[in-house]
């Protein structure tokens, strides 16, 4: 009878749990616990995991606002991430350095994130149900639309144009001299091999903290009604349009702050295709962490950066150690697609 | 395919207009640039010719999923890599011309069954959102792609040619020479108009595709998908395994898919191993959606008509980028954005007909 119960117990626990959740987490302690087989430092393997993390905890985050009001995951993060690398050149263009050519970055950036968010949570709006696909297409076209304009926007500062034409920016440009390293030097901890990039955890901690106080404000808990019932959140006169433009806006703000934060633990800022294939790895971080087409939290965002991040940092090392083979790019599109694919699948989403 | 006969209905001309803005832009586009490229008559007619050659057969095999209500089959790359892995093992058991294409085109075939059947099977899980799932999908594949071409083959996968295999002593090399099948098929029936010359037996087989499709609708099976692709529930109750033919349409669309990506690298000649499939969903779905194709409408006309105005454009972009602005490289990254922007559009104009089509319902109702 025992056995039985707590077959069931297991069960239930394993399907709130999620079995990719459980495999990838697994995976991922089995690399710790074989690393020390494969020459690898664990020190060093957590300060490269938490470093990778604050570069793109904010990413994930930006998932938060949009899945809260129904519009699903921003595979349009892209848009976002444009608004931030335009501040990101502004700040160099105008000569900015140190940690105020951070916060002038993301001062520049967000105008462009408040009129592209507006503007794209307008057009999700006309578009309810089919959110997806089109944010994917909305982000696409505007990194090559941006592409032209990296070449023909009237830059000239020469660390970022091109050296022969004086003109078009370059495709990879280096923060040094503005704000490389502003934040994750800030208080930073060092012992051994192992070392703590704490000004950018604080950063997405008070980030993170923000979004959790704005989610329990009457606008936050407004936004959460219309993603869950939209006919209820219309029948107490919340505008429903209105709180999903207000997500996509915050969204995509989020998106042109993290990419700013990514670049100043980076060094560089990548241009033209750069942000193409920035969108996937933050859905499958934060799918990886426990969230759903409808359904996010703040704990997923930070339990589903470590794990994904985790594994991009491990794999490679300890492969590299025990059998000299690198697949650890074939397992990085396998899994990040593979949890996009569960979260697409699932069955209780199935109504949606 | 459905909702053609409502097309020829009255409509405003405004409306007209709308579900036309596509091929309309198009046009424009194409009327305005080929003067700027200065491209001679004889070069496009040849360069059209050629991509309708290589393009038609992969973007027919969009055509039946559309039908059974499926939308773009964003999965179809799973049948070019199917084709993809057929066409690497030819080549490495040298047979050379039509006969290599034909064992390659067998071999794909099973691989591509098996492939749009777990596609079929997963799209079955996420109805309502076929496209970003099967768009997924295609990622999803391309690492399992990569773990079988570049780790299994030539490791658990016998390859014996030493032109195909890495020097690591495993794993497939960047591009495959397929100089044995390097337009076989397109020069069997050899035929030159204006200097221009036709790959005539490629457009039998085009033609051949075309008829199997029209043959198609008119069948059992034809007949159940656009039933499923009108209702789901409508053709349940009337009796049809909905699931099994929604599969089915993938399974069929895949496996064409596979044959289209054969023929498209005998025109090309060379082998990108690890890039050549990654494009082409995106580019034939483009195609289809210029010439005047919806997410639920798509017909022969609009593959042809597509092709034509989307390859124009790709031709004459670099040009054009480099006689107006001099920088060829912005006619590059224009054409770019005219393909994202393209399927941006086209499922932007679909979803909102779509909603526009339901409210009216509801108000009749």
């Amino acid at each position: 009878m025992d056995t039985a119960v707590i077959k069931e117990k297991a069960s239930q626990a394993l399907k709130s749990f999620g079995l990719p959740r459980l495999i990838i987490t697994l995976f991922l302690l089995l690399l710790f616990i074989i690393a020390p087989l494969a020459n690898v430092n664990i020190a060093s393997g957590v300060s490269d995991m938490l470093t990778r993390f604050g570069m793109n905890s904010i990413l994930v985050l930006a998932m938060v606002p949009m899945v809260h009001s129904g519009c699903g995951l921003n595979f349009g993060i892209p848009l976002g991430i444009i608004s931030g690398l335009l501040g990101a050149t502004m700040t160099i263009e105008f000569g900015f350095t140190g940690f105020p050519s951070f916060l002038m970055a993301i001062l520049f950036a967000t105008p462009f994130a408040i009129i592209l968010g507006a503007g794209y949570g307008l057009l999700l709006n006309k578009v309810k149900g089919g959110e997806m696909m089109i944010a994917t297409y909305v982000g696409f076209s505007s990194v090559a639309f941006m592409c032209i304009m990296w070449l023909l926007l009237p830059y000239d500062n020469p660390t970022m144009v091109w050296g022969y034409a004086g003109t078009g920016l370059r495709t990879t440009i280096s923060v040094e001299g503005a704000y490389l390293g502003v934040l994750d030097d800030f208080l930073r901890i060092e012992i051994g091999h192992l070392a703590i990039p704490t000004g950018t955890i604080l950063f997405f901690a008070l980030l993170a903290l923000l979004m959790w106080l704005f989610l329990r404000t009457k606008t936050g808990t407004a936004m959460t009604a219309v993603g869950s019932n939209p006919v209820f959140a219309t029948a107490s006169g919340v505008s429903v349009d209105r709180m999903r433009t207000l997500s996509v806006i915050i969204s995509t703000w989020l998106g042109a702050v993290g990419i700013i934060v990514y670049e100043q633990s980076f060094g560089f800022i990548q241009l033209y295709m750069g942000p193409f294939n920035m969108a996937m790895p933050a859905v499958s971080a934060i799918l990886l962490g426990g969230a759903s087409v409808n359904k996010a939290s703040i704990a997923n965002v930070v339990i589903g950066t470590l794990l994904f991040q985790g594994i991009l940092t491990m794999t490679p090392s300890v492969m590299n150690g025990l059998i000299q083979m690198d697949i650890s790019e074939v397992i990085r599109i396998i899994v990040s697609n593979g949890m996009i694919l569960y979260a697409l699948t699932r069955k209780q989403e199935a109504s949606r | 395919m459905r909702g053609e006969s409502s097309m020829n209905v009255k409509k405003s001309p405004k409306e007209l207009l709308i579900n036309n803005l596509v091929p309309i832009l198009f046009i424009l586009i194409c009327a305005f640039g080929i003067p700027l490229s200065g491209y001679s008559g004889s070069y496009l007619l040849n360069e059209i010719l050629s991509r309708l050659g290589r393009n038609s057969f992969l973007v027919l095999s969009l055509l039946i999923p559309v039908m059974a209500g499926m939308g773009m089959n964003f999965g179809m790359t799973l049948g070019a890599m199917a084709g993809q892995i057929a066409l690497i093992l030819v080549t490495d058991w040298n047979v050379v011309g039509i006969p290599a294409m034909v064992l390659a085109a067998l071999i794909s075939m099973p691989v591509s069954v098996f492939l749009g059947w777990l596609c079929g099977n997963i799209l079955n899980r996420a109805k309502g959102r076929e496209m970003v799932t099967g768009y997924i999908i295609s990622f999803f594949m391309n690492g399992v792609y990569q773990l079988v071409v570049l780790y299994m083959m030539g490791s658990i996968i016998p390859i014996s040619s030493s032109a195909l295999v890495l020097p690591r002593g495993y794993g497939i090399r960047n591009t495959v020479n397929l100089e044995g099948m390097r337009k076989s098929l397109d020069n069997l029936i050899p035929l030159n108009i204006f200097g221009a010359s036709v790959p005539v037996a490629t457009f039998i087989l085009v033609a051949i595709f075309c008829l199997i499709i029209i043959w198609f609708r008119r069948t059992k099976l034809g007949q159940d998908m656009r039933a499923v692709g009108q209702d789901m529930e409508v053709a349940r109750q009337a009796g049809i395994k909905v699931e099994r033919t929604r599969v089915l349409s993938i399974i069929i669309s895949t496996v064409f898919a596979g044959f289209g990506m054969i023929i498209y690298l005998q025109n090309i000649g060379t082998l990108n191993t690890y890039n050549s499939h990654s494009q082409i969903g995106m580019f034939s779905i483009a195609a289809l959606l210029v010439g005047g194709a919806s997410v639920d409408k798509a017909n022969i006309r609009n593959v042809f008509i597509g092709i034509i105005l989307f390859h124009l454009m790709f031709t004459i972009a670099p040009t054009v980028g480099r006689n107006l602005i001099g920088e060829a490289q912005l006619g590059e990254y224009f054409r770019v954005f005219v393909s994202y922007g393209v399927i941006t559009l086209a499922l932007v104009l679909y979803e909102v007909r779509k909603r526009r089509e339901q409210r009216k319902a509801l108000e009749e109702a």
